[in-house]
Formats: structure tokens, sequence, C-alpha cells
């Protein structure tokens, strides 16, 4: 907390705070839950649409999907305690975001986790990796939530600052949405699950809000640790609860613990709250009143309840084999009084924690090196050897196998993951209905450094079209926003310019932004991570495609089309540029709003309809890497025409590659004709090597089997040997 | 018939279980750790999921809910007693199936689909099934190493083999011993396995070769509960 910001507090409460309440206020307005760097601005994202039932603010963001369902969606962070304790830290980000979503009343349905490191040949980036899949998998497997797709990049500029972000969706039916509201005064606060320790205590303030030195080993303590067992008893306990209509509202104790939990519930209801910290079930004695007001022990849920359903309440507790305690009671006026051993010992206006933080106009302006940055493009007067560079591509860690992360994750529970990970986008089914939901997550931070705003668009156009692979149409957007230090007027340009370009791009294709998350002070020793924002976007198909487009389906004979564009030479920001060039610089082709709300009805009709056995958008590696991995995944070769080289490893947005027997071709050319969209059939597939071919002749060829080994081994090869 | 889905705190495939229960036709409840009544049941399912938080040791605790006593009385009188993955560590736990489940070989969880030679039809689990028969079912554990005693071998049911059927180190996923999947006891009413046969129920979903298991296992619970005995 600053002095300004303590003389707020003096101001607000017009005497010097008490120790407790200085806590409160320490942790309620750091940056990590106050926004106060980024609130000015987040109000520029489109947030309505006829279908959002619940937009930013609330815990998680829902949306209809018809016919009484509802789907909840959310995305967080867990950055700094990730490394720090990569095991614990990525761990209890999925506890957290689990209780985001079934706060909301939702049963928590899949997870995808999108996770950035520094190269994986410095060991202690294998060994912040590892340890970051082992927590996802320790905490996501045995909570019971399936993990069903994200992310995976390594980039220079994640060394000393990983990015672990995790997003949940959950599903409930419309007269099963609770809100986090305390109710109307003599409504009872009663505390469930795991009991309060001095774990995490500070979270939010000591790690979320600040950069990251060389002793930061020493923010340890401040991590959380996570017990799955309990978070899968706490998830059980709260759906019989909100089953059985027990619960006013209720509110899980995440970053700034009781103090969240019990002020922001109670300034929603316009009401005040009595908490008694001696009725806290504690795991240790003598804790100090802020110690328990900030303590972020995990697994813990505060529901408000009406006294006549006190009893059952406690009994479905009993059954789950939870605590449960009594801790307090909303009051009439506005004041949230905290006692400890019979004192009073925090008197605070219970709206002045949530609402009151101070906001900063932080100021902001394009740093001089970007014009350095556009201006700094590579002469490809000469052509590249295509069959090298598409191997080096394959063979990255950042585009090669991801299996051997998503296979230590559950992804099949529930029995609803019938677009599963290593596809576009991932498509799960709601049983009993006609319904799939889609979902993809996307982010590039090479593109957003070398233009945030177009950056940041083509992110939205990229995730949009992605869960139009499966046969979705876009419904809503959740992002979260990782950025360096706030108080450097280049990263907060980066900010602005990011909020500006993915509004304009969600305007464009008519989908609400519901909910989001920033994470700022993503720098070490002074060195900010590229602007990366992550687009999570939600698709709704109904009815769900019985055999939706997958890489794995691609056959002899078949043609293979590319959908858009089908000359660019852009390279500036490609995987290409990285790893084969190993360069950053040029300016990136902007997206286009009219050619992607067409590219993106076109491939949502288009696989809907059934006829396209496999479909891939273009993006990382370029039209070489789309169409090798089909063929890796299909286990056959290609023969791909071409006439200018860099339209092989180009990644200039709004395209997609559709593999069809040939009685397609004329319902492809059509569909593509009405859109308004080139459908230019590039090649066959067959044979067992892929070939691009220019002139009627063979200028590169790899064997599928080589392809695969490159790509299979990618990360393998770095993590098992 | 009606089969019981045992749930422990920490299951989580119980609702899986009883969908593909559904699907080829049984019926199948709920019903809570702390029951002590199974009248009423002709089968139990002990499915997958982390019982107890697989605190101490998988299946350590939940051998102890009150519930494993009608179970035990159940497989005692011959009824159809299934235990997938969690399950199945309950089983050996409750001492119900020999051998233990170690963790993985190489220490890192498993999830994915795996192929399964059938080694016996002399289970309620393979009765349907064909020797030699090699089915693709998804494998999801952490603790999936099966080791016993390499001088027993009847009672395999089920091994890891490649999609051909041959059983070979390199077909191992997670270093059982003899590559065994799944066993059963030798009355045959009892049986346990490591991968969900319950995720292969629906071609949406990849595959449905986990159908003739769920069917051996349906038609051994009617047969109980018309009376006639179904083991070997």
């Amino acid at each position: 907390m600053t002095d300004d910001e303590f003389a707020s507090v003096v101001g607000l409460l017009g005497r010097e705070p008490r120790i407790a309440e200085l806590a409160m206020y320490s942790v309620m307005w750091s940056e990590h839950c106050s926004y106060k760097s980024s609130r000015p601005h987040l109000g520029r994202f489109p947030t309505e649409a006829p279908w959002v039932v619940v937009g930013p603010g609330e815990n998680a963001g829902v949306v209809d999907l018809g016919d009484g369902w509802l789907a909840a969606l959310r995305i967080e962070s867990h950055n700094h305690p990730a490394f720090v304790e990569p095991y614990q830290g990525a761990a209890t980000g999925v506890g957290g975001i689990l209780r985001d979503v079934f706060t909301m009343g939702a049963r928590p349905i899949a997870l995808w986790d999108q996770i950035r490191f520094g190269h994986l040949d410095d060991p202690q980036n294998r060994f912040l990796f590892s340890g970051v899949v082992a927590g996802i998998a320790g905490y996501g497997n045995a909570v019971g939530v399936p993990t069903v797709g994200g992310e995976l990049d390594f980039e220079e500029c994640y060394q000393g600052n990983p990015l672990v972000n995790v997003m949940c969706l959950g599903i409930l039916r419309r007269e099963q949405l609770v809100l986090g509201t305390a109710g109307d005064p003599g409504t009872i606060s009663v505390l469930l699950g795991a009991s309060t320790g001095r774990d995490g205590i500070g979270g939010a303030s000591v790690l979320a809000s600040a950069s990251f030195e060389e002793d930061s080993g020493a923010k340890r303590p401040s991590v959380q640790v996570g017990d799955p067992f309990q978070e899968k008893k706490l998830i059980e306990a709260c759906l019989e609860l909100y089953d059985k209509n027990l619960v006013v509202g209720i509110q899980d104790l995440g970053a700034a613990g009781l103090s969240c939990s019990t002020s922001e519930p109670a300034a929603r209801a316009g009401a005040g709250m009595e908490v008694d910290l001696d009725l806290v079930h504690v795991r240790e004695s003598d804790m100090t009143p802020g110690e328990l007001l900030m303590s972020e022990s995990q697994e813990r849920m505060m529901a408000f309840v009406h006294p006549d359903q006190l009893n059952d309440v406690l009994a479905v507790a009993e059954k789950w084999e939870i605590n449960a305690s009594v801790v307090g009671e909303v009051k009439p006026g506005g004041m949230l009084r905290v006692f400890k051993d019979g004192n009073l010992v925090a008197e605070v206006p219970a709206s002045s924690l949530s609402e009151d933080a101070p906001t900063y106009d932080r100021p902001f302006s394009e740093p001089a090196r970007q014009t350095d940055l556009w201006a700094d493009t590579i002469d490809y007067s000469e052509a590249r050897d295509v069959a090298e560079s598409l191997l080096a591509i394959l063979e990255d860690p950042s585009i090669g196998d991801p299996s051997w992360v998503y296979e230590q994750y559950d992804h099949m529970l529930f029995l609803n993951t019938v677009v599963g990970p290593g596809d576009d986008g991932n498509l799960l089914r709601i049983k009993g209905t006609s319904k799939g939901l889609a979902v993809s997550t996307d982010g590039n931070g090479r593109l957003c450094y070398l233009d945030p705003r177009g950056g940041a668009a083509r992110l939205v156009y990229e995730s949009a079209l992605n869960v139009a692979m499966v046969g979705a149409s876009p419904l809503a957007v959740v992002d979260n926003l990782n950025f360096g230090n706030p108080e450097k007027t280049d990263v907060m340009w980066q900010f602005t310019e990011t909020v500006e370009g993915m509004s304009q791009a969600c305007e464009a294709l008519g989908i609400p932004v519901i909910g989001g998350n920033v994470s700022f002070y993503n720098e070490t020793n002074g060195v900010d991570i590229y602007p990366t924002p992550i687009v999570g976007m939600l698709g709704l198909a109904d009815p769900m495609p019985e055999q939706p487009p997958r890489l794995d389906r691609g056959e002899p004979g078949m043609d293979v089309w590319l959908l858009g564009a089908d000359n660019p030479t852009n390279l500036a920001g490609s995987a290409f540029e990285k790893i084969v060039e190993k360069h950053l610089g040029g300016r990136p082709t902007e997206g286009d709003p009219g050619t992607a709300r067409a590219i993106i009805a076109l491939a949502t009709r288009l696989a809907a309809e059934g006829r396209i056995p496999s479909m891939h958008d273009v993006s990382d590696g370029g039209l070489a890497a789309t169409i090798a991995e089909i063929c890796i995944r299909s286990k056959i070769g290609a023969r791909i025409d071409y006439s200018d080289w860099r339209h092989l490893f180009s990644e200039d947005p709004h395209r997609f590659v559709a593999v069809a027997a040939p009685e397609a071709e004329d319902s492809i050319v059509a569909a593509a004709d009405e859109a308004g969209v080139t459908a230019t059939h590039i090649g066959f597939l067959g044979g067992s090597m892929i070939e691009f071919v220019r002139d009627d002749r063979v200028t590169a060829a790899i064997s599928t089997e080589s392809a695969t080994s490159a790509w299979r081994g990618a990360i393998r090869n770095l993590m098992e040997h | 018939m009606n089969v019981a889905v045992v749930v422990f705190p920490g299951s989580n495939c119980e609702h899986d279980v009883v969908h593909a229960l559904n699907i080829v036709g049984c019926d199948a409840e709920l019903v809570w750790h702390r029951d002590t009544d199974l009248s009423g049941f002709d089968g139990v399912v002990l499915p997958g999921g982390f019982a107890h938080g697989d605190y101490l040791r998988t299946g350590a605790i939940a051998r102890f809910s009150p519930v494993m006593t009608p179970v035990q009385e159940m497989a005692g009188a011959g009824a159809p007693v299934l235990g997938i993955c969690n399950g199945f560590q309950i089983l050996t736990e409750a001492g119900l199936l020999p051998g233990v489940l170690l963790a993985n070989r190489d220490l890192r969880f498993i999830c994915r689909p795996v192929h399964l030679r059938v080694e016996s039809t002399d289970s309620i689990l393979t009765r349907s099934a064909s020797i030699g028969d090699v089915l693709e079912v998804p494998l999801n554990s952490y603790e999936g190493q099966y080791t016993a005693d390499p001088k027993r071998g009847s009672d395999v049911t089920l091994t890891y083999s490649d999609r051909d059927g041959l059983v070979s180190p390199a077909a191992n996923p997670n270093g059982s011993t003899y590559n065994i999947a799944g066993i059963t006891n030798e009355a045959g009413n009892i049986a346990g396995l490591m991968p969900h046969p319950e995720r292969a129920i629906e071609a949406i979903l990849g595959s449905t070769d986990g159908l003739v298991l769920l069917e051996s296992f349906t038609t051994a619970v009617s047969e109980f509960a018309d009376g006639k005995t179904v083991g070997v």
C-alpha cells in the first residue's frame, strides 16, 4: 500500500485504521483484487448481447444456450505463484477457477490451461514446466473435472516469468443460477470447507501485484497449498445445496480470503455484516485478526443462508464430510464489523473495500522502439529451403505434439469430450440435448509485441475460427490480459492498445466479453514479458454435428482445399521467422472484420454440414505446418502446389484448409462463392511423402514418417532424456 | 436387475458408469459409501476416481467405508462385483482381488486409449468376448502398475497389447507385471481392471470396444438375479 492509499483509508474512516482494517484494505486494494490500473480501460469492452445472463463483475460470466441451459465461463492467471512454487501454484490455480464457476450454481465440466515458459533447453524451465503440468494434473484429475485442452508456448521472454492461466466452463439449468449476494439482514453467513491457516497470507498483494527480483524464493510462504479432495467434496456439497435451494447467495474465498467474501457480498446486497472470527474453524491457534482476514487457505466457500434452513445446510455439510461454521450475520446499514475475543477489531463500510479502491489513470505512450520494430524486416529475395524449414518448425516445442502434456490430464471424464486436445477447437456435448459447446483459447505474444492492437484483434478472429472448425458459432469471450509492469508507459500503451483491438474485433463479430482477468507486473529483474493477452472463446453448435471434422480423418485421394487468401507473403511475427530466421520484427498483417465474418460463417457451415472429414485453420507455422499436421494425424502423405515459398509459411489470418472427397467439390465451391471466400484447390492426400510442387516439379519433400518423428519428439525428447 | 454404483467421497466416474450401464440396458443406482444395505441390488460396481482423496494409499481408507461390509457379503455370495480403476485398487486393498497397484513406471499420470488383449473369458467382465480379441479402451491412472506374484496368471482377464494383440514390453504403458490390465478371482464373480470400459461405449467418443465388457457384466448380473451361479 502506498502513502496516498493510506491517506485515502484515513479519509474514508475519519481516523487511523486499526491493524486488521489496514490488512483488509491492503489486500482488497491490491492490483490483483481491485484492478486499479486496468479498470479505467476495461469499460471499453463490449459486454452486452441478448444471450448474456451475467456479464463481467461477478465470479463468472454466464450465457444462455437455449432450452433452459446456461453456461458459466471464467479465466484466471496464477503466474506468480507458479513461478515461486510450480506444483502448488498451478494446482491452486485450478482449485480457484473451479470455485469461481461452481459459485454461480454451475457444475464445472471442463478446464483449459494456457501455459508459457522459457526455452526447454534450460533445466530450470524444464523443472517449472514439468512441475506446472504435474500440478494441473494432480489437482484437476483428483478433483474430477477433465482438462480437455489448452495452449503451450515457449519464448525467451517467459524465462523467469512463466504464465499459467486456467479457464473453466460449467453448465447449469437457469433456475440453479446463484449470485454472490449476502441477502437481506438476518441472513446467516456459513463458512464451508477447509480450515483457515496461515498459508497464502497476502498472496494477492505480495505475489500477484509485485514484480520479481532475485530473491523471489523468499515469497514461497505466500503460495497456498491445494487439497483437491477437500474441493471435490465442497463442489458436491454446494451443488446439493443449490439443488435443494438452500442458499440465498454464495461467494468463494480466493484472493483476500475472508475480507473479500464478507465485504463483497454485503456490498452487492446493499447491506452490512457482523463477523465473529472466534467462530472460524482454524488449523492453527493464535492467528491474529489480520491473518484470519487475509489468509488465502484454499477450498473454502461462504454461503449465505436463511435462518430456517441452517440445519438443512449443516446436514448437507455433514453428509459430505466438510466443516461448516456459522461465522456471521447480515445486518442493516452498510458497515462490516469484525470481532475477535469479544473485541471489535474492524469496522469499515463494506462497500469501501471493493468499490472505493483507488483507480490509477496510469500514463501511457507508444514506445519509440515500435517504429524501429516495424522497419526491421528481412530480405527474402533468396528462397529458403522449404523441407528443412518445415522440419525445424514441426520439432519446435511450441508447435510440436503437445500430447506429453495432455496425456497427463484426464481429458475424458464425464463422457462429453467429442473433440479433445490436439485439434483446433474442443467440442463437448451436453448429454440429453442436441447441443455441443465448442471452446478454443488463443494467445500469441510475438504477434502482440509487434502490434498490440492488431495482434489482439487477430486472437479474437483466430479463436472464433477455431470454434467454427468443429461446427459452432462463436457466442462469448473471456480474456486474460498478461502484461508487464503497468507503471511503465510502454506497458500501459500495450495494454490500452490490446483492449482496443480486442474490443474492435468482438464488436465486428458481435461477440460480448463476459469476463476477464488482468495480470500485471509480469517482469523479472526489470524485463517485461511480451504483452500476452489470452482469448477464451465459447461457441455453440445446436444441433451438434454428428461427425465434426477432425485432423485424423484424411484419406488417400481426398482433395486439399485452401479457403481464404492463397497468396500471402508476410512473414512478420511468424513461427518461420522465429524458428528459422531467429528474428522478430516487421509488421504483421492486420485482420479484416468483413473477411473474418465471412470465413467464420463458411467454416461453421461446412463443419456442420458434415461433408468435410478434416478441417484445420492456418496459424502457427503457416500452410506448410497445417498440411503437415493433417498428414501426421491422418498417417498419410500429400502433394501440394504452390507458386511462392512464402505462401507456405505466412500466418496471415482468416484462412483454413479443408480436406474432402472429390464429390464434395461442388458444395465446397458453392458455399465459398456464397460466402465471398476464395476456394483454391491446392493438392491431394495420398502416398507417404509430403511433397511441395511448383511448376509441376517437386521442389521439396519430406516423408510423413520423418515429419511425425520430428513433431512427436518436440517436447517428449526434451523431457524424457 | 439393479446394479449399485458406490460413491465414495472423491469418486468421480460414478455418473459415467451409470450412463454406460444404462446404454447396455442395465439399471443402476448411486449408493453412498455410508450405506450398509445393498439388498435389492444384484451386482456392484466400484467406479473410478480418488476415493477419500487416495490419501494414505489408493483404496486404503475406502476399504473401511461402511458400504464395504455388504459389498464383501455380496461378493462372497457370488454376486458380480466389478472394480474399475480406483475401484480395482479398492478391491485389492479389501482383499477381494490379489496384488497391488503401484505408481506408473514413468511416475506420470497416463490418460490415453490403450489396446487390451482378452486372455480369459472366465469372468463376469470378459464372458461375452473371445480370447485373443483386441479392444481399444482408455486408461486413466497414476497408480496403475499392477504388481503381483508372477507365478499366478490363471486369473488374468486382460493384458496391455499393441493394436494387433501382441503383448510386449513396448505395449506396457505403466510397468504392470506381465502387462496385466485386468484380473478376476478364482470363482470368476469379482473382476477388476485399470482401463475404463465406460469410456468406450459410444462411437462419437472414439471407441465402442468397452461394450463387450459391460455387456458381459450385465449378463452376469441378470443371471445372478435369476438365481444362477455366474462364476466359473
